[in-house]
Parts: structure tokens; C-alpha cells; sequence
């Protein structure tokens, strides 16, 4: 599969990508992942250039203004798919959640908001909710735990999904740890705000994790993940981050998070 | 203006915003309050004794000679204190020969007191208990011990049920109505569970059966 | 006392630092999640007495002023007085003139943030009363000076040695060469100690889970039966309460009492549930002869005109604390307030500004535990978030990363400079990195850099990549 796409007929869905920033600047391979995972499953992927960020860093920072400016790019950029698909739940949530209480007082936006709201997805979750996806078919040996980020656990509801896809991949032991829902410490800017506090939390995610004997950790964010892999690194603790999109579509040959080439 | 009027008035800008998104609701009782006779007490024994209660029943004849030998079981000597209600009173006690019983309000020598429920909600456990004028309230929590008689008729499911018992027609509040749900406890030390830190260190509840 | 010279940032690295606390922490969060586990399993309606408990809340701030005045009605058809205090300091001045009308040599109390909130006990101390803390976290700290780290379990902080060092120290009547090793010798000699007190004292004072505006009843919860005895023993009784804590009807009360134990202790209810109504009767066998209750405003009557009003909900049940991994990390003392985790980053700086505890809104990471089980569904990040947005709005007050966020979002929203300027960023990235893997020191993300390694990025934008691939569907 080379991945050209077919023209559209018309009864195919029609995806626009949001890669997010992170996975746009950092780790492009995450975004190659999401697009084969969405074209396997019947999609047809289209990458806005438009897109930079999905603005959660001035939201979260009280900077609606900014923030509202940001959201009506987006809109703008995605308003014609038929759904907008991101590999991250915090992106996910902020067109899905945040975008329509931001724009809900503007009287030309709302309504365009509201509509691409209904229609933005985190990746895993559409594979399994809106396309019936039971199983990419893939290998991957190894033991693996499942981190759950938590603009995807609590804002989308995110939690089964990715451990039933995860549960098909050939060769791959899945164990959970103690704490897979408690925050792993990236919280955006708040990382590097508070970078002692942000620290103590990632330590005790990577200790938990740990404690299973996972080799891998996967997550649904990359935020989470470089936060992971980075404080681990620095701790000399060996211990892989992949996003849970290479996982699922058979691309994690590739040096995990952090690693050298 | 006087801090009350200063207060309402700003309640009153507050609040107002507030009304066109608020309502008044049903109140929701959980499965576990609701059943028939037999299976709320099956369920207020339960409960109590998951609340670290002891929980023993006797026919009201049977009363003195059943805290007799819970006394007798636990080592807790002969000496009870009975808060002076006539229905507690009018039992025979001499039916329970070695047991010292005093009427009257607990003192600092007094280990056992031994006072009367007015109901007790299934949902918990709980026994509901008043101040009155013939019992101290603080007969239901000084001692070491607490025996609460609670006849197994006035067994209801949910704690609303329990105090409108208590309320009756006139729907008049005591001056302290308590829902006392095993013993006293803390876990304030290294957060480890420990009992009887300034209320009793045992409830024993005694159903009386009809 | 706590230091108050250092700010939220030196006060955290020292807790972070401090081992004691944090394996304190670590006991009551890992156990907290385990004991509430049990107890979801134990109650399948929780969410349904959550909604209710919302409901109910909600309702009686819509009609604060009117429940209030109807509270106020039946108190006094009991027999009891009700007193409106604006704020702290009439708070406090009331409080002492009825212990002083009371002739009060000392007065037990159970309980009460609230009374930590007006700084009550100070003020009885300057005005000859001695107050004696019976809640048996409480009057840990009392002897030890220290002000409560957690709203429920105010003394989670510290260890059963220190515990024994503070009786030691405060017992001096005592054999000094008893053994204090564990946590039983050490509830024995607080009981015994504290029974003495209880049947000494002149005036009770203890705060309130509620008011209940049906029958002029205040709503009193403990495990440790130690309220039962502060409002019964004592002559008079005075209860000190935020406005904020009215209900309706006594159901209203019993919606609240469902979740309340659940969410602060995981237990069922706790040991004793108290409706007290009035002094005690005139053919009472027991009970005071006087009782007050002392309304508290101190910025709840504005809050509830603002975009904070959501907060007025809490119960103060402590389950966002026990929950919050920011709190896991730091414990309350670090927060420098009476409330300290996430409702108190909401309640600080909404009841007393934003100068007054700038960090708090900010160290959040977002993740939502908080509002995950709050029993009445207070919407903190949301709450936090607005906090930020009138930091940011705020040139007096220092928000760290400002300039550099308005840079994020001005480039953001300009792709077509974004883009080039993305290719620069990640190729000087690349070269710092080289074929390592990560980057151990950036001096322009020292925040990052300070405690982790910064992964090198892959090399080049997915987006341009991928329209350079080819795969861009023709339209």
C-alpha cells in the first residue's frame, strides 16, 4: 500500500487530520500511524496546511481572547470534513468541548463551532466508536502498559478503547498498572511552570509503572509521553514511550521517545 | 445598615442571577433503604455490624438477662446505668439478678450506659437517638459502653423515614437528634483506624423482638 | 506557625523535600483510592446522590437570602439567637462577647474550618478565653502550634513520634517516663485528658455541615463523637458558620448526609449525625441553656454574585484533596491558606483576591480527579481557569510564561510564518541533539530541561511531509 487515496465517491468519510502540534513538530511518525490507522479503516485523510495549534496553551493559560481567535482558525480550517480526527485527547476535547463554550457568545462562530464539536474525534476512539473497528491486525512482541491521559479519560470518556484494539495486537502483553488514571505529571505549561511538583507526579507515574515490568508505555497524548520518556531518561531508567498509534498500525520499528537513532 | 441587612441585600443581587437555573428536586433513596419489615432488619443488622456495632435481639422480658450476659461475655462487670425511660425502667430487672443497675444520668465512674433508640435506618445501620427529658443526651455517647434498646417494629429504611418517627404529627425537632452508627472512631494518628477516642468503644444494640 | 515570608514555590521544593510528608501523603492517597473503590461498589446509586446532592445545593444558593431568613425565624422559635457577621473580625468580636457573656474560662470546640478561616482561637486567647480543640487531629495541632493540613484529616501530615513528642511536651502532669510508642497509649491519654476538659468547660463552640432553614437546626457530623459532647456538657453553645452552608428542608440535609462520609472517608455515614435545634428544653435532662448560632459572610455573599458562585457548592468533604496529585506532591501546608488543594486554588483567591495567592490557580496540571468526585460536581478546573483568565487580564500580578504564550498564539495563528519558523526551531533542535536521542540542557527550557531530558524531535513538520509525499487527496 503506498497510500494514494481513491477520489472520493462520496460514500467514503472524509477525515481531516489534526495532527496537533507536538506530533506535527516532534514526531511525525505518530501522524503517518493515525493516517494509515484511519485509511485501513475505510477513511479517505486529508491534512489541512492550515493547521498549527489547537490553542489549549493560551485557553489553559486564561488567555481567551487569544484562545477564541485560534478556535475560529480551526473552525474555518476543518468546518468542511466530515469528521476531524486528532491523535491526542486533550486536542480532541478542546475542539470537542472547549471550542463551543469559547465561541458559544459569538453569535457568527457558535454555530460553526458547535457543528465541528459534533463532528471532532480523538483518533482511537473514532476507529472503535464510529468506524467498528475491532482489530488493525498487527504483531508487535513485547510488554506494554497503557497510560490514561486525562483530558481523554475525563473530558471524552476515553478508557476502554485503546486497551480492546490493544488486546488484538499479536504478541503484545498488556498490564495495567496501579495508577493508570492518575495525571502523569505534563499538564501542558504547567510542566515547566512547576517543574519540581510536575516531576514528583512523573516519578511516581514511572515508578508505578515500573512496578508491572512493562518495557513500554503507550498513551494517546504525546505531551504525556514526552514527559515520561524525558524524566525517565534523565533518571537512567529504561523504559520505552510510544504513542499508541504506532503500536496499533504496525510502525513502532522506529526508536521510541527519546531514543537516539 | 446592620451586617444583617448588608448581608441579605447582597445575598439577595446573588442569588437572583442564579434562581432561573435552579430546582427543587426529589430526593433519592437508595436501594438499599427500601425492602419489606423482614429484610430491612436482616439489612440494619447487617450494616450495623459492618459499622462495628454488636447486635443482639431478646423478646423485652428477655432484655435484662440479655445484657446481662453480654456483660458477662465481654467482661465488662455488673454495673449499668440506665437512662430513666419508662419503657427501659418498667423491664424486669430482676430477672438479671447480678446485675447493678442505677437509674439516673452517667457519671465519671459509670463503664455501661443503657439507653433507648427511637428508630434505626436499615440504609446504614444507624440508630437514631434524642435528647430528652428523661434521658441526658450525653447517656447516648460518655461511656465506655453504650446498650442501645431498639424495639425491631421501629426498624425503618432510609434516615428520612427514621426522623419523621422521631418528629411524629407535631413535627417538632428535640434539641439533638443523632444518628449513631457504631462505635466512636478516628483515624487521625497515621491515619490507622482506631476506636473509642471520645464516645464509646463498643455499641451493642439490642433488638427487641415482638 | 507556618512561615508565611516564603511563597508557593519555596514552600513546595520543602515539602517536596520532606520525606515524612511525603510518605504521608502516599498512605492517604493510595489508600483513599482503594477505601473509595470499595465503597463505589458498595453504593450503585452514587451518581444518582451526586446529582441530587448538585440539585440540592443549587437550590439553596438560588434562594440564599430567603432560606437564611427563615433559618433565622426557627432558631429563635427554639428558643436560640442568630447573629450576622459580615466578616473575620466581626465574626470574632461576636464570638468572644458571648463567651465573655457566658463569663467563659474556656470553651471546647469541635471542629471547624470556618473558625480557622476568621482565625477565632487567636482572638479568644487575647480576650482571656482558652480554647480547647477536642477533635483529636485537631488538638495535635493546637499543641503543636500548627494550623490543619487537609480539611477532614487535619493532621495526615504528621507521624504517630511526632504525635508522642507533642503530648509529652503539653502533659508535663504526666509520668515522664510513660511509653507514647503507639497510636492506643496515645488515644488512651487524649481521651482521658480531654474528658476532663469536655466536663470543665464553660461554652461550646463547633461549627456546622449545614444549616437547615425547615426547623432552625444546624447539622453536625463526626466519627470521634466529640461535637455531641461540645454541644451538650457546656452551658452555652455557640456555633460559628458560613452563610453559604443553608439547605432547605431536613431531606435536603439527608441528600447531603448520603455523600458527604462517602466522599471525605469512604465509609458509609460517619459515627455520629446530629441535628441540633435550640438550647435545650426547660424540663431537659441535659443540654445548654443558651445557643447561638453566628452567621458568616466574609466574602461569600459577593462571591455568590460572581463567576465563582459554583464554589459555594462544597461540602467540604476534603475528596479533591485526597484525590488531587498536585496535593499528593506538596501536602497543605505548602498552599499557605485555610484550604488548600484544588477548592482552596478556588476559594482563596475568589473569597480573599488574587494577590493573595497568585500560584494557586496556576499549579494545576488539569487533569480533572477534582471534579471527577466532588459529591456536588464543582467544576474546579473550570473554576481555576477563570482565575487564569483574570491573572492574565492582571498586569499586577505575575503570571510566569505570559509573553511566551501570546508569542505561541500569535505565530499559531499565522501559518504561513509558523511554518518556516517550525523548520528553523527543529533543525537547531536537531543539531543540539544530534544523533543522542535527547537533550540534556536548554537554557531557554530550563523549566523542562531542569528536571528531564528533552526528546529530540524526528526531523521536519508531518505536515509538510506529508503533502510532500504525495497522499493529499486531489480535490
Amino acid at each position: 500500500m503506498d497510500g494514494t487515496q481513491e477520489p472520493d465517491n462520496g460514500d467514503v468519510p472524509r477525515v481531516g487530520l489534526f495532527a496537533t502540534c507536538l506530533v506535527d513538530a516532534m514526531r511525525p511518525s505518530v501522524g503517518f500511524a493515525a493516517a494509515k490507522l484511519l485509511q485501513d479503516a475505510g477513511c479517505i485523510v486529508s491534512v489541512p496546511k492550515a493547521q498549527t495549534c489547537c490553542g489549549q496553551p493560551a485557553w489553559n493559560a486564561g488567555d481567551r481572547a487569544d484562545a477564541a481567535a485560534i478556535a475560529r482558525q480551526v473552525v474555518d480550517t476543518f468546518g468542511a470534513f466530515d469528521y476531524t480526527v486528532a491523535p491526542s485527547g486533550s486536542c480532541a476535547a478542546m475542539l470537542r468541548i472547549h471550542y463551543p463554550a469559547l465561541l458559544a457568545d459569538d453569535p457568527v462562530w457558535k454555530g460553526r463551532a458547535d457543528a465541528l464539536a459534533a463532528k471532532s474525534w480523538e483518533l482511537v476512539s473514532f476507529l472503535t466508536d464510529i468506524c467498528g473497528v475491532k482489530s488493525t491486525g498487527v504483531h508487535h512482541d513485547g510488554v506494554a502498559t497503557y497510560h490514561d491521559s486525562c483530558s481523554g479519560l475525563r473530558e471524552l470518556g476515553i478508557a476502554g478503547q485503546p486497551r480492546t484494539l490493544l488486546a488484538k495486537v499479536d504478541g503484545l502483553t498488556l498490564r495495567e498498572h496501579d495508577t493508570a488514571d492518575v495525571c502523569c505529571g505534563f499538564g501542558g505549561t504547567f510542566c515547566v511552570k512547576y517543574t519540581d511538583i510536575a516531576a514528583a507526579m512523573t516519578d511516581k507515574k514511572i515508578d508505578a509503572i515500573a512496578a508491572t515490568g512493562a518495557q513500554t508505555v503507550l498513551a494517546g497524548d504525546l505531551g504525556c509521553l514526552m514527559a515520561i520518556a524525558g524524566r525517565a531518561r534523565r533518571r537512567g531508567i529504561a523504559l520505552r514511550s510510544r504513542h499508541v498509534a504506532e503500536v496499533l498500525a504496525g510502525m513502532a520499528d522506529r526508536p521510541a521517545i527519546g531514543e537516539g537513532e | 445598615m446592620s451586617a444583617r441587612d448588608d448581608i441579605l441585600a447582597a445575598l439577595r443581587v446573588g442569588a437572583a442571577n442564579r434562581r432561573a437555573s435552579a430546582s427543587a428536586s426529589d430526593p433519592v433513596l437508595p436501594a438499599r433503604a427500601t425492602g419489606d419489615a423482614i429484610a430491612l432488619r436482616d439489612r440494619f443488622v447487617e450494616m450495623a455490624r459492618f459499622a462495628g456495632a454488636s447486635v443482639g435481639s431478646a423478646v423485652a422480658a428477655g432484655i435484662p438477662a440479655a445484657i446481662s450476659a453480654y456483660l458477662s461475655k465481654e467482661r465488662l462487670g455488673d454495673r449499668v446505668v440506665l437512662a430513666p425511660e419508662p419503657a427501659l425502667v418498667s423491664l424486669p430487672w430482676r430477672s438479671a439478678p447480678r446485675l447493678e443497675v442505677r437509674t439516673g444520668v452517667p457519671g465519671p465512674e459509670d463503664r455501661v450506659s443503657v439507653t433507648a433508640a427511637i428508630a434505626g435506618a436499615a440504609e446504614t445501620g444507624s440508630l437514631l437517638v434524642s435528647s430528652g427529658s428523661r434521658t441526658a443526651n450525653a447517656a447516648h455517647v460518655l461511656c465506655e459502653t453504650h446498650i442501645a434498646v431498639l424495639p425491631a417494629g421501629d426498624i425503618v429504611g432510609g434516615y428520612e423515614a427514621a426522623l419523621s418517627r422521631l418528629r411524629g404529627d407535631g413535627g417538632a425537632m428535640p434539641r439533638a437528634a443523632t444518628f449513631i452508627t457504631g462505635p466512636s472512631r478516628t483515624a487521625d494518628i497515621e491515619k490507622t483506624p482506631q476506636i473509642g477516642v471520645h464516645g464509646p468503644k463498643r455499641l451493642h444494640i439490642l433488638l427487641v423482638n415482638e | 506557625m507556618n512561615s508565611a515570608a516564603r511563597g508557593f514555590p519555596e514552600r513546595a521544593a520543602a515539602a517536596l523535600a520532606d520525606p515524612v510528608l511525603g510518605a504521608a501523603l502516599d498512605k492517604l492517597q493510595g489508600e483513599f483510592r482503594r477505601d473509595r473503590g470499595a465503597m463505589l461498589s458498595r453504593m450503585p446509586e452514587f451518581e444518582a446522590l451526586r446529582d441530587r446532592a448538585m440539585t440540592v445545593r443549587n437550590y439553596a444558593l438560588a434562594d440564599m437570602d430567603g432560606l437564611l431568613e427563615q433559618f433565622e425565624r426557627n432558631v429563635i422559635a427554639t428558643g436560640g439567637t442568630v447573629h450576622w457577621c459580615r466578616d473575620a473580625e466581626e465574626a470574632r468580636a461576636t464570638v468572644t462577647r458571648l463567651c465573655r457573656e457566658a463569663d467563659a474560662k474556656t470553651a471546647v470546640k469541635s471542629k471547624s474550618m470556618l473558625s480557622e478561616e476568621i482565625a477565632l482561637n487567636d482572638a479568644l486567647v487575647d480576650a482571656g478565653i482558652e480554647p480547647v480543640e477536642t477533635d483529636l487531629g485537631e488538638y495535635i495541632l493546637q499543641l503543636r502550634r500548627e494550623t490543619p493540613s487537609h480539611i477532614v484529616m487535619p493532621a495526615i501530615h504528621l507521624n504517630a513520634g511526632q504525635i508522642g513528642d507533642a503530648f509529652r511536651k503539653s502533659h508535663s502532669d504526666r509520668d515522664s517516663g510513660r511509653d507514647l510508642s503507639n497510636a492506643d497509649a496515645l488515644l488512651a491519654e487524649a481521651r482521658a485528658t480531654l474528658r476532663r476538659r469536655f466536663l470543665d468547660a464553660d461554652v461550646g463552640i463547633t461549627g456546622a455541615n449545614a444549616l437547615i432553614a425547615e426547623t432552625g437546626s444546624i447539622l453536625l457530623v463526626t466519627n470521634e463523637g466529640n461535637a455531641d459532647l461540645v454541644h451538650t456538657l457546656p452551658k452555652t453553645h455557640i456555633a460559628v458558620v458560613g452563610i453559604e452552608k443553608v439547605l432547605p428542608t431536613l431531606s435536603d440535609a439527608m441528600a447531603v448526609v448520603r455523600v458527604l462520609a462517602r466522599s471525605a472517608t469512604a465509609q458509609e455515614i460517619t459515627s455520629y449525625t446530629t441535628l441540633v435545634s435550640g438550647p435545650a428544653r426547660t424540663d431537659e435532662a441535659d443540654g445548654p441553656r443558651a445557643f447561638h448560632v453566628v452567621l458568616v459572610d466574609n466574602g461569600r455573599s459577593k462571591m455568590l454574585a460572581g463567576p465563582y458562585a459554583d464554589a459555594l457548592r462544597c461540602i467540604r468533604c476534603g475528596a479533591c484533596q485526597s484525590l488531587c496529585p498536585v496535593y499528593g506532591a506538596i501536602g497543605g501546608h505548602a498552599y499557605d491558606a485555610v484550604y488548600a488543594g484544588p477548592i482552596g486554588a478556588v476559594l482563596t483567591p475568589a473569597l480573599g483576591g488574587l494577590e493573595r495567592a497568585p500560584h494557586l490557580p496556576q499549579a494545576s496540571s488539569f487533569c480533572g480527579q477534582c471534579e471527577d468526585v466532588c459529591p456536588v460536581r464543582v467544576p474546579l478546573p473550570a473554576l481555576m481557569r477563570r482565575l487564569r483568565e483574570d491573572s492574565f487580564r492582571r498586569p499586577d500580578i505575575a503570571v510566569a510564561g505570559r509573553r511566551l504564550t501570546r508569542f505561541w498564539s500569535w505565530a499559531a495563528r499565522r501559518p504561513a510564518l509558523y511554518r518556516p519558523g517550525l523548520r528553523l526551531g527543529l533543525a537547531m533542535l536537531r543539531l543540539l541533539g544530534a544523533h543522542r536521542g535527547a537533550i540534556r540542557s536548554l537554557p531557554f527550557i530550563s523549566g523542562w530541561t531542569g528536571a528531564r531530558d528533552f526528546p529530540v524531535p524526528e526531523g521536519g513538520s508531518f505536515v509538510e511531509k506529508w503533502h510532500a509525499s504525495g497522499r493529499e487527496p486531489k480535490r
